[in-house]
């Protein structure tokens, strides 16, 4: 059948969307579009759960004393928060909506290299999030999503086994889709797509997927080893029969620090789609771009010490991964530096996507120079297990690969769509977030340093300043993640039909309708330039011009 | 006012050394921060959409080099900043002989603490000013962490081992101990207080102490009423290694490996004796894991190191 001549019931294109609209057509579809959207459905779902428990977190925190919840319903909570927003959010985030949506729109393919494995990849992560939400229901779980040991295997009376469960069977979910993003980069790019005319986005994806086949493993064995110990009784990490607690801390954070990476890179990849976007400008510096992003995923092997400084281990451990925690910084400031530069010459608007890309630099700065401090031993001694840490972590992922996130929802919505979204209130929403942000996670930088641990229900009054704005914050920021949830549903039925390049924008998957057609393109498109060929080498930009892109391109096909 | 409400103070050299390597840090990160809002802000504005500035291709200059040239120098830079931070801890240098040594027991959800005459504390460390002191620490349950954040300093206490945490305090006065490793459902009540005193004032609080007694005496004691000594003595009949003087001396083991004879191998010397035994001797002790407590086992290796400081002193 000729896709370009199906048409479904109302007379409009057959797009992805319209193919199908049984709960069944969603659930057995091997498209990757459409399991975009199941993921996307999915882990806002479990966003929204993870807030609901840190915002019940926040309100204990205004007063000093423990009053709103018990002792161990606190630690139930900021763990549910912790497990939650880790491995059912941010880990799969940006790769499972918008790496499955795009990476194969982007490389000019019809589908994923292997469509069943990413259904069922879908099928791994629902499963795993089953277990945990099982783990919740039964009463919980309290060890913090580190599952530190001998705490986890010997002493908790929660629902360890179960949560342990749900990570590492969500853990496959990672690894399949890693697997099927490297196999469909190597073997489906089009005619003409080299590797150094890959957009940025996909040298992302593809570092990305590395990093969650390589690492993953790691922390399943060591789930696998705590449900054994708990479980069986097989002593590995309890001490008092021969084992070593700290080998859990060396392979969960041999997973977990680069799990960072897996948080920040796709991020990365998306602000180097929208800076020269609405710069108009080629990205400044694209191979450093590139061999920036692949030093990131390779030095984020060889710094999972830096979590440790104070576990034990050894003081000439503790300067070889401060050595190397500095030495992987180098990469991310190259980045910063670059798409600052990109602005140089340009012909910048500010749409909402511009915004959120925007406050991602900033927040990504800060966060990155934290980690600098935490990387220098002495200053980590006092900081780390305090706010500190927790201010440092949240402006990476919060203030970095959330803000991408959204970034990402609002550059690509009329792609997924084919409708355009409300710029006044997406603006709105994009500063709300940045200033609610900064409210809630400065103040968690000054408390930290001054003293004020994590995991704490109650704490010493002299805080109690610092937890208030925080939480004021949090109130701000919870404002600001709901209400593209309101506009973005209104402008799904409501808003204006999308052209296929509202942005005018580089890159394959705008050359298709908005929304998509189920098999993206009517024939293999052919690649003769890099990306981001905003403007001749030789000449600067030309402004974008008012209004949607004509569509030429539609009327010749 | 404001500042000196949101800056911790500092009750040793050590944590004025680390205050300066943070307001250093601090100083560059506020001055990139900086730079970067700068350069940022004006090419937001300069080259928004139709401004008048020129545009035109890349200038020369801006290309490869440039790139080169941030990159190195952003590399050079943080390399001197972890040198200096390094060179900072690494000068702060090994242990002296004749540190106030005090006890500490970490457990499910309080810190107990021994001081070298046998007086015991809760939730309280009393320490005199000036005077190199050691903490030797260990837990009883799960991984705690003892938190002094006056002194900068922090130090996870593992079961089943022993971690030292060193400082001289500087300054007098009461400061928070935490514990900042999370240990399960009361860890925000793990909380304490850390005591610097004047030296006179910490030799007189001492003394009134109940219950106050040299711990290697206590040690010695039990190395009697246990029946150590029966093996282990000069006069003994069962062939079974001298003590005398054996901590801190390199032991050979029966399987060739050649241990250094600290309190972690003394501590599993007497609470799992086949781990490591030594060359020429028989495993036939019996272990002691279920007979001893944490604080005896660290009164027993106190004893033991006592006779080893009377050996070298002769």
């Amino acid at each position: 059948m000729s896709q370009a001549a199906a048409q479904a019931a109302d007379g409009r294109p057959l797009t992805y969307l319209s193919n199908g609209f049984t709960l069944r057509s969603w659930l057995t579809s091997t498209d990757h579009k459409r399991i975009a959207i199941l993921y996307a459905v999915s882990i806002t779902a479990f966003f929204f759960l993870g807030g609901i428990a840190i915002g019940i977190v926040r309100l204990e925190l205004v007063t000093p004393t423990q009053d709103l919840v018990s002792a161990d319903t606190y630690n139930r909570l900021f763990t549910l928060h912790g497990i939650v927003m880790v491995w059912f959010f941010l880990v799969p985030s940006i790769p499972t909506t918008f790496g499955n949506f795009l990476l194969p729109m982007m490389i000019g393919a019809k589908d994923l290299a292997m469509p069943r494995l990413n259904l069922f990849s879908w099928y791994l992560y629902v499963a795993g999030g089953l277990f945990t939400v099982y783990a919740l229901i039964a009463g919980g779980v309290d060890t913090g999503w580190t599952f530190y040991t001998p705490f986890s295997t010997m002493f908790s009376n929660s629902h360890v086994l179960a949560a342990a469960m749900g990570v590492f069977v969500v853990g496959f979910s990672s690894v399949a889709t890693g697997i099927n993003f490297i196999v469909t980069t190597h073997m489906m790019r089009t005619r003409g797509m080299t590797w150094m005319r890959l957009p940025l986005f996909v040298w992302a994806m593809y570092a990305t997927s590395f990093v969650m086949v390589l690492a993953t493993p790691v922390l399943s064995v060591a789930l696998l080893l705590v449900m054994a110990e708990r479980w069986l009784g097989v002593p590995i990490f309890n001490p008092t029969h021969g084992g070593d607690p700290l080998l859990f801390q060396h392979l969960f954070w041999f997973y977990s620090h680069p799990a960072v990476y897996i948080m920040i890179l796709p991020a990365m990849g998306v602000v180097s789609e929208i800076f020269p976007c609405f710069a108009r400008r080629r990205i400044f510096g694209y191979q450093f771009m590139v061999y920036a992003m692949v030093a990131i995923a390779v030095i984020g092997f060889f710094v999972w010490g830096h979590h440790m400084f104070v576990s034990g281990q050894s003081g000439y451990a503790n300067l070889v991964f401060s050595f190397l925690s500095f030495v992987v910084a180098v990469p991310s400031a190259i980045k910063v530096f670059n798409w600052t530069a990109t602005l140089y010459r340009g012909q910048i608007t500010f749409e909402a996507p511009m915004f959120y890309a925007i406050g991602f630099v900033g927040l990504f700065t800060i966060g990155g120079l934290t980690g600098l401090f935490l990387a220098t031993v002495p200053i980590d001694i006092q900081a780390t297990d305090t706010y500190f840490v927790v201010a440092h972590f949240h402006y990476i992922m919060v203030g970095g690969s959330v803000s991408a996130l959204f970034a990402a929802i609002h550059f690509w919505w009329p792609k997924m769509t084919g409708r355009m979204y409300p710029e006044i209130w997406a603006r709105f929403a994009a500063i709300l977030m940045f200033f609610g942000f900064n409210f809630t996670f400065f103040p968690q930088f000054i408390m930290g340093w001054m003293g004020m641990p994590r995991r704490y229900g109650s704490y010493p009054p002299e805080f109690q300043i610092y937890h208030v704005l925080s939480s004021a914050g949090a109130l701000v920021l919870a404002a600001a993640y709901l209400l593209p949830l309101g506009y973005l549903t209104w402008a799904y039925f409501r808003a204006p039909r999308a052209p296929r390049n509202p942005w005018h924008a580089t890159g394959l998957e705008w050359t298709t309708p908005s929304p998509p057609p189920p098999l993206n393109f009517d024939a293999p498109p052919v690649v003769n330039e890099g990306p981001y060929h905003y403007h001749p080498a030789e000449v600067g930009p030309e402004a974008r011009p008012e209004g949607a892109e004509d569509e030429q391109r539609a009327s010749s096909a | 006012m404001i500042l000196a409400n949101i800056l911790p103070p500092g009750a040793s050299l050590y944590a004025h050394n680390v205050d300066v390597i943070y307001y250093t840090l601090m100083g560059v990160s506020v001055l990139i921060c900086l730079l970067l809002l700068i350069v940022g802000g004006v090419f937001i504005v300069r080259y928004r959409r139709g401004s008048p500035a020129k545009r035109g291709p890349m200038p020369e200059l801006l290309s490869r080099e440039i790139e080169i040239g941030w990159t190195v120098a952003t590399f050079f830079a943080f390399i001197f900043l972890f040198f200096w931070a390094a060179a900072m801890l690494v000068s702060s240098g090994p242990a002296q002989k004749g540190d106030l040594e005090i006890h500490v027991v970490a457990k499910q959800w309080m810190w107990k603490a021994e001081q070298p005459n046998g007086a015991r504390e809760i939730n309280e460390i009393h320490v005199p000013v000036d005077t190199p002191v050691r903490l030797v620490m260990t837990s009883q349950d799960v991984i705690h962490s003892l938190f002094l954040p006056a002194l900068r300093l922090k130090q996870d206490v593992l079961p089943q081992r022993y971690v030292d945490m060193r400082f001289t305090a500087d300054r007098t006065g009461t400061f928070p101990l935490l514990c900042a490793e999370y240990c399960g459902t009361e860890h925000s009540h793990m909380t304490g207080k850390l005591v610097i005193m004047t030296k006179q004032a910490y030799q007189k609080w001492l003394e009134a102490q109940p219950g106050s007694a040299d711990v290697a005496g206590m040690g010695r004691k039990l190395f009697t009423s246990l029946g150590c000594s029966g093996c282990h003595g000069r006069a003994a009949h069962v062939r079974a290694p001298d003590l005398e003087g054996v901590y801190g001396r390199s032991v050979q083991l029966a399987d060739g490996r050649t241990v250094q004879a600290d309190k972690d191998y003394l501590r599993d010397s007497i609470l799992e004796p086949r781990k490591d035994i030594v060359a020429g001797y028989e495993p036939i002790m019996p272990s002691y894991k279920n007979t001893l407590s944490d604080s005896d086992v660290l009164r027993l290796v106190a004893y033991l190191k006592s006779l080893a400081s009377k050996e070298k002193d002769q």
